[in-house]
Parts: C-alpha cells; sequence; structure tokens
C-alpha cells in the first residue's frame, strides 16, 4: 500500500481519485467508445469506401495543407513576437503582450465572421489583395488565414517562458566571444528553445487540422476546392448518415490522438517546458 | 517519551531506502542523524513522524506500538528543512494553527491561545513578529517560528529535518547553538537529520551515522569521534590522510614509523590503511628519524590555522595537515620547502582496499 | 538590451517593427472591425437588435450553458489536479495524458461523439426514450459537450502550480492536526486561488464561445437551441450582418474583459 501511493497522509485520496476517474470515464472516454461502436457496425469494404471518398479525401488534402502552412507560418510569426516580447522593452510592449491572446479568449465563430468581412473584395484588407489579384476570401488562402488567426498564441506562448528563463546573459556571452548575430541565434538560442519551437507549432498544426468555427465562415465551403474535413463530417450529419460521420471522424481523432502523444512526448523529453504549456 | 525502531526496512521501487533499522532513542535526548545524501536518514525520519509508511517494522513511543496510528495522533512535532510556513498566513495564525483547528471541545479559548502563541514566539526570541508575514522574516527567523509552530501543540517527540541546511553559513552556526540551548530548557525528546558532521558534533547527545540505508555507527558524538567504528565513518567525520600500514602484535608500521594500535594486541602480521587525521600529523623543518620527508606544495593560512598539502615525491602521495597558526610560524617554512611528517596517531582498519 | 553597435539597433527595429505590424494587421484591426461594423446601423440599430426575442434566448442560453459548466468544470479539475499532484499511483500519468484528450480532439468530432453517444440511433437511446429524457438538440447536450471541450483549462492551470508549490505545507498542517476539509480551505485553497480563477475564466470563455462542438448537438432550433456564437452563423446566413456583428461584438467584450482579467491575474500571481 505504502509504495503504492507514497504521499499518504495527505487526506482526499479515494475521493479525488474516484471521482477523477469517475469524470474522465464519463466525458472523455464514454463518448470515444460510442464512436467506436458506430464505427465497428461498419464492414471494413463500407468503412474504406467512406474514408477514401474522392471528395472526402479532397477535404483532407485541403486540411493538411491548410494546417500546415498556417503552423508554419505561426512558427516564424510565434517566435518573432516571443522573442521581441522578451528582449526588447518598448511602448505598447504590455499591451501587445495580452494582444497574443486574443484568438484564444476570442470565440471562433466571432473570428470567423470577422476575418471573412476583412478579406471580402470590398473588405478592408480584400480591396486592396484584389488590386494584386489576390482572393482570399472563399479559397483555399481564407483557410490558412482563419488557421493562422486561432492558433496564434501557441507558439508564443510555449517559446515565450523558455526565453525568458534563458536571459540575454548567454546572448551577451556569445556576442562578447566575438559571435554575429546570427551565429549566436543559430548556435546558442535555437538549440535551448527547438523543443518548445517543436511543441508549439504541433500544437498549433493539431488545433488547425481541427479547426472548424473560424474555418467555414471564410472558406465559402466550395466541394473539392474549400471544404475541410470537419465540414465534411457535418454534412454527413445534416444527411442523417450517422455511420458516415462516425467514419471520417474516426480519421481525424486517430490523427489528433497519435498527434497528442507526440506533443506528450516531447513534452515528457524536455520536462522543462512544461509549465509553459497553457 | 522514548523513541523505539525496531526492523524497519522501505523501498522506493527498487531503491532501497532503509535496510532492517533498529535504534532506541532514550527520552530526552537530542539525537542527531547524520549521513550523505541518499543514506535514508530523512526517510527514517519521515517514517518516525508518520509522513511515510515502512514497508515492514515496528515503530514505539515509550514502549506502544504507534506504526499504524495516524500522522496527527502521533504527537509528534515536525519542523522542515524549507520551514514550510503557511505564506499567506501572520506568525500569528502560523504558530495559532495546531490549537485553531483542533475540534472546539479540545480548542482552548482564544485568549489562552493569543497567551500561549505569545510565550512561544518569546521562547523563540520572535515576539515582535506576531504580525508579520513569512515573506517579511529572514530565513533563521523563518525556522524559528517553525520550530515555535511545531512546539504550540506539546509534541511529545520533536523531528526536524535538515532544519538548517536552507540557512547561510554564519546564520547557522547561531542557530545550533541556539537549539541546543533550547533543547537544555524544554527536554523534549528531539531527532533531527543533517548532512553536516560539524552540527551533528556540536549539537546532539547522540549521533548516528547512516549509509545506504543502514546504520554505520552510533554513540555520543565524542565516542563516535574518536573512535569511527569503520572506513566510512572515519571518512565521514572529517579529512582524513591514508596510508599503507603494516600490523603486527598491537604495533602499526606506516612506512618505518611505528604507532601503537593496542586493539591489535594478538594479531599475526597483516596489511593494512592507516586512517590519520590532518591535525593529528607533527610537522619538522628539520630532518627526522623515520619521518616522511616531503615538499610543501600548498600553504593555506585560515584565521588561526594553517593547511598544508605536502607531497610525498618518493609515493606521489598527497597529505593534509592542519595545525595552529603560532605553531606554523616558529618552523619558519615556505612554500617548496622540504619537510618531515610524522603521524602522532592513527586507526588502522585491517584489508587492503580503500 | 546590446543595442551598442548600429547593426544591432538596426535589426531591433526591424523584428519589432515587424512583429507590431503583423500583430496589428492580424489581430487588432479585426477588433476594430467588429465594433465598427456593429455600430454600422447606429446606437439604434444595437438596441433594436439587442431586444430581438431571439437574440435575448441565445444570450440567456449562453449564460446558462456557461453557468453549469463552469463549476462542473472548477469542481472534478480542482479533485483531479489534487489526485495527480498529491498522490502517486500507477497510471498517474495516463490520467494527465487522457485529460488533455479534448483538446487535441477537433470540436465537431466532440459533438459528434456525445451525438452518437445519446442520440436517437444511441445506445441509450430506448432508455432515454422511456425516460422521456431528451440529451441532444436540446440544452442539456449543449451543456455536456460543452464540459468536454472546455475540462482540461483548470486543471492545466493547477498541475503545474501544485506540483511547484509541493506538499509540505499540507504535511505541516496535517501533522498539526488539521482536517482534509481544513488542510484544503485554510493551507492549499489560499496558495492556488488566483490559478483556480484563471482557470475559471479560461473555462468560461471557452464555453461562452464554443461553436463547432455545439452546433453539432444543437440543431440550431431558433429561440430554442441557439446560442450566441451559433445565432452569429444564423444572421449572417440570413443577411443581417450587422445583427451577426451586434452578437459578435457582445463576445468580443467578453474576450476583451477575460484578457484584461487574465493580465490582471498573471500579475498577482507573480508578484
Amino acid at each position: 500500500m505504502s509504495a503504492w501511493r507514497s504521499k499518504s497522509v495527505l487526506p482526499g485520496f479515494t475521493i479525488s481519485l474516484g471521482s477523477s476517474l469517475f469524470f474522465i470515464g464519463l466525458v472523455i472516454l464514454l463518448p470515444l467508445t460510442g464512436l467506436v461502436i458506430q464505427v465497428a457496425e461498419l464492414s471494413w469494404q463500407d468503412y474504406w469506401a467512406i474514408i477514401s471518398d474522392p471528395r472526402v479525401v479532397a477535404s483532407y488534402k485541403v486540411t493538411a495543407s491548410a494546417a500546415l502552412v498556417a503552423s508554419i507560418f505561426n512558427l516564424f510569426f510565434g517566435l518573432l513576437m516571443a522573442w521581441i516580447l522578451t528582449r526588447y522593452r518598448f511602448p505598447g510592449r504590455v499591451l501587445l503582450d495580452g494582444l497574443m491572446d486574443l484568438p484564444f479568449a476570442l470565440p471562433t465563430a466571432v473570428a470567423g465572421l470577422t476575418l471573412a468581412a476583412l478579406f471580402a473584395t470590398q473588405g478592408w484588407f480584400g480591396q486592396y489583395l484584389a488590386l494584386w489579384d489576390i482572393k482570399v476570401s472563399y479559397t483555399w488562402l481564407g483557410i490558412v488565414v482563419a488557421m493562422v488567426f486561432t492558433s496564434v498564441p501557441f507558439v508564443v506562448r510555449t517559446v515565450q517562458p523558455v526565453l525568458e528563463e534563458f536571459g540575454p546573459e548567454y546572448e551577451e556571452a556569445s556576442a562578447t566571444l566575438g559571435a554575429s548575430p546570427w551565429q549566436t541565434f543559430w548556435h546558442v538560442i535555437f538549440p535551448e528553445i527547438k523543443p518548445a519551437l517543436l511543441m508549439g507549432t504541433a500544437l498549433s498544426f493539431t488545433r488547425s487540422l481541427g479547426e472548424f468555427g473560424a474555418v467555414i465562415f471564410i472558406a465559402g465551403n466550395i466541394p473539392w476546392q474549400t471544404e475541410v474535413t470537419s465540414l465534411m463530417i457535418f454534412i454527413r450529419l445534416q444527411e442523417f448518415d450517422y455511420a458516415a460521420a462516425a467514419a471520417i471522424a474516426s480519421v481525424v481523432l486517430l490523427v489528433s490522438l497519435i498527434l497528442l502523444f507526440v506533443i506528450n512526448g516531447i513534452q515528457q523529453r524536455y520536462q522543462h517546458i512544461s509549465g509553459a504549456l497553457k | 517519551m522514548s523513541i523505539g525502531i525496531e526492523r524497519i526496512r522501505k523501498s522506493f521501487g527498487s531503491f532501497v531506502a532503509l535496510q532492517d533499522i533498529n535504534l532506541q532513542l532514550p527520552s530526552g535526548e537530542l539525537t542527531a542523524l547524520l549521513g550523505p545524501s541518499g543514506s535514508g536518514k530523512t526517510t527514517l525520519l519521515r517514517i518516525i513522524a508518520g509522513l511515510e509508511q515502512a514497508d515492514s517494522g515496528l515503530i514505539r513511543f515509550n514502549d506502544e506500538d504507534i506504526s499504524q496510528r495516524h500522522v496527527a495522533e502521533r504527537g509528534v512535532g515536525f519542523v522542515f528543512q524549507h520551514y514550510a510556513l503557511f505564506k499567506h498566513m501572520t506568525v500569528f495564525e502560523n504558530v495559532a494553527y495546531g490549537l485553531t483547528v483542533k475540534p472546539k471541545k479540545y480548542r482552548p479559548a482564544n485568549a489562552e491561545i493569543a497567551k500561549k502563541v505569545h510565550n512561544l514566539l518569546e521562547l523563540v526570541q520572535l515576539g515582535w513578529t506576531a504580525d508579520r508575514y513569512p515573506a517579511q522574516l529572514s530565513g533563521g527567523q523563518r525556522q524559528r517560528i517553525a520550530l515555535a509552530r511545531a512546539l504550540a501543540v506539546e509534541p511529545k517527540v520533536l523531528l526536524l529535518d535538515e532544519p538548517f541546511g536552507a540557512l547561510d553559513a554564519k546564520v547557522r552556526a547561531e542557530l545550533r547553538r541556539w537549539l541546543r540551548r533550547l533543547h537544555d530548557e524544554i527536554h523534549v525528546t528531539s531527532v533531527f537529520v543533517t548532512h553536516d558532521q560539524e552540527e551533528a558534533l556540536e549539537v546532539a547527545d547522540r549521533i548516528v551515522v547512516m549509509n545506504k540505508g543502514r546504520i554505520e555507527q552510533q554513540g555520543t558524538p565524542e565516542h563516535v569521534y574518536d573512535n569511527p567504528a569503520n572506513p566510512f565513518v572515519y571518512e565521514f567525520l572529517g579529512n582524513v590522510n591514508l596510508f599503507h600500514a603494516r600490523v603486527k602484535q598491537g604495533q602499526s608500521q606506516i612506512g618505518n614509523i611505528a604507532l601503537a594500535s593496542p586493539e591489535y594486541n594478538n594479531q599475526d602480521e597483516q596489511q593494512g590503511l592507516a586512517y590519520v587525521r590532518p591535525h593529528e600529523i607533527d610537522v619538522f623543518s628539520a630532518p627526522q628519524a623515520d619521518a616522511i620527508k616531503v615538499k610543501l606544495d600548498l600553504i593555506t593560512i585560515v584565521g588561526p590555522v594553517v593547511r598544508l598539502e605536502a607531497l610525498d615525491e618518493s609515493t606521489g602521495q598527497l597529505i593534509h595537515i592542519e595545525l595552529p597558526k603560532e605553531q606554523f610560524k616558529t618552523l619558519q617554512l615556505q612554500q617548496a620547502d622540504t619537510a618531515w611528517l610524522l603521524p602522532r596517531y592513527s586507526k588502522v582498519f585491517l584489508g587492503e582496499g580503500i | 538590451m546590446s543595442n551598442t553597435t548600429g547593426s544591432a539597433t538596426w535589426l531591433r527595429r526591424l523584428l519589432i517593427g515587424t512583429g507590431v505590424t503583423l500583430s496589428v494587421l492580424l489581430l487588432l484591426t479585426p477588433l476594430l472591425l467588429i465594433f465598427i461594423a456593429a455600430f454600422a446601423s447606429g446606437v439604434g440599430g444595437i438596441i433594436s437588435n439587442l431586444q430581438d426575442a431571439d437574440m435575448l434566448h441565445a444570450i440567456g442560453l449562453t449564460l446558462l450553458v456557461a453557468g453549469l459548466t463552469v463549476p462542473i468544470n472548477l469542481i472534478f479539475g480542482t479533485l483531479i489536479a489534487w489526485c495527480v499532484t498529491r498522490f502517486t499511483f500507477p497510471g498517474r500519468r495516463l490520467l494527465l495524458t487522457l485529460i488533455d484528450i479534448p483538446f487535441a480532439v477537433s470540436p465537431v468530432v466532440a459533438g459528434l461523439l456525445y451525438l452518437l453517444l445519446y442520440g436517437s440511433n444511441g445506445p441509450f437511446a430506448t432508455w432515454l426514450d422511456a425516460a422521456d429524457l431528451q440529451l441532444m438538440f436540446a440544452w442539456p447536450g449543449l451543456v455536456m459537450v460543452t464540459v468536454f471541450v472546455s475540462c482540461p483549462f483548470v486543471v492545466k492551470e493547477l498541475v503545474p502550480l501544485m506540483s511547484t508549490l509541493g506538499t509540505e505545507q499540507e504535511e505541516a498542517a496535517v501533522l498539526l492536526g488539521a482536517s482534509g476539509w481544513q488542510v484544503f480551505w485554510q493551507i492549499t485553497f489560499p496558495n492556488i486561488r488566483w490559478a483556480l480563477l484563471y482557470g475559471v475564466i479560461l473555462t468560461n470563455a471557452r464555453a461562452v464561445g464554443e461553436f463547432g462542438a455545439v452546433s453539432v448537438v444543437s440543431g440550431t432550433i431558433r429561440g430554442q437551441t441557439n446560442t450566441l456564437p451559433l445565432h452569429i452563423e444564423l444572421l449572417q446566413q440570413d443577411y443581417n450582418t450587422t445583427g451577426a456583428f451586434i452578437a459578435a461584438a457582445l463576445l468580443t467584450l467578453m474576450a476583451i474583459a477575460t484578457l484584461v482579467v487574465k493580465a490582471v491575474l498573471q500579475w498577482r500571481m507573480h508578484r
């Protein structure tokens, strides 16, 4: 018993473990089994036919490519923001810092509605982009923009604490040893923030794969072109084809669970960035 | 209240923290559990407190088995290394806590609690801090408050886990003398854990030296220091020089130097290792019969004491010596000079290995 | 920082300039647009839109969902954090991974999971029918999926903090004779209250703003199962863009309040 739980003098083990298992079982695990039951009713051929339907496959490609581009954008943008927020002092810095969390606080439907309006052909941005013949609303690019917006905070908020802890003295040491700013960044800073950067980007990618609210407002949802996989599930549901919805969802779910385990793996290997996860 | 520890064992996974510990601590004594980190001393303390459960074995308070009793019912006061003061409560509230959480029928009246807390704060000489928060106090003050808090519930046993570990050297030295005096005043059976041999030697009535989950030796500080039971205890209790020695009929020989070893009176010739403390070596500036000839590599003057590092060029061994500054001055030795050494006393353990 | 040389100053200006410009374009401009668009038909337009029965109902339903979700996740989140930071037991890490699942799962999939389980084709359908309980396409379903999507917030705020705090203060209280309740309320709670509140406002923001999961289980029935974010979509489909932006502005005010409270709490926690 004692080896089983070593901090045994503190109260509430039974009640807290009991309610944790109850809650996680009821809220998280039970619904997952519902999906498994539904999918298990399909034959392998039917299952394969649903998930390899060309329109669905097109949605995989749209979703994955947009999420990839969005998370790569956020990799650079997040790194830049984390850097200037931790290393420089300038007017408005505190406000800018607070602004970084906006996408998490702002409901996705609001983000979608607003981005669609901004990038519409008559919108604030859209009218100028039209001059260059760039269309964002109702295109693949619109999906990327929505995904970028909703996942901005991930990289910033994972890299920022690491940079804060790392401190500028290492850069100063490197500079006094004669390294150029680029050498300093590449040899001194980058190795230190790499795990956080990787994790932030992976989180951003995961979030983008599942993004729905912001995307459907701006994507136009044109079959074969701008339908994301989440929307495909939604469409199957509206057709009351629950089995097909479940089958597609199982693919999405599997991918997100794999990503979750990868992210947890990164986090475990680099414990020191775990506190940064919000 | 005496403490009896019988056949205590404890493992964490595959790591054996304590193996078969047996120990009797008489009532009213101040005992030090001394050992390096990982020796199991803190685990033993936490098992006595009831914060940790032993895998097997018994803990007795006054011959009564209390192993199954809950921490709160054991009547122990516990002082943590990092104080564990409740940082959102004032000093007064911290010290009063053990009294205010008592069930209503056992709880003293507020005036009585206040009186008791103020008495305790006077005892630890911090009466003026009652309305402050822990963050406003220095480390040494916090630790005294933590002690007052533990004493408020009138524990029958006081347990202290590295009580001075987080303090700087000067405060440490002050506080341990203070603890010694306090103990003489209140005489509650106390056990404290430390890895600092000087602290244990200075403060404790009794020292229990632990290593790798076992007790190596116990006894009064003087006894343990003068008669270390084995090489581990010898080395742990202070700096030491090791020499190869031959033991025969109550004598041990380091090179050509003969020293008395009465414990080996009937011993046939055998190899051993002689342990000589740095202050047990005489230094000469002129050649002496049988003495070890050395070159003085490094001379460090630390206040009233001089520390020498001397190189025996024939063996390559570095010998550490300590002697009073006045005595060293009369020798008129400089760095890189040649000197001659004669150990005055040694303790020999048989066997080849170190 | 190290602006000792000309090139360093130049680099610094370039980096700050790029960062600020992108942030203003990407984050601040949308914020401005929301309020400008909401005022497109003047204050009168705002008042008449806000007096619309469907809008009022959507606001009420959103508050109901958040009002039920937050306490549920607060209580269970605290219990889970207590369990994983105060005890070691086999499966502890697994528990921490499981609680992350809702953040990894697409909201639409989350909604679908509940629809499959508690919907009219699900394994509980007969039982629910017999008891005359309608969970899906009704407000209980909205609460259920919202609990799912927002349950990790409190846990994720508490676990790192409680691990860092350690157990010494609580052990000291137990040694001094405090009961379980006393240990939690008098020792643990004062140390974690700001983090707890932080977790609550994050949970609340997500609960109020959730779109994907609730849209699956809501059926978007006007005046019945329509939350404010879903109402935005309906209004936009009705070509009532101003109305959509008024609803959006309400939610944006909530988001801004969240950010302000968050900043205050972070300042308090680091003090």
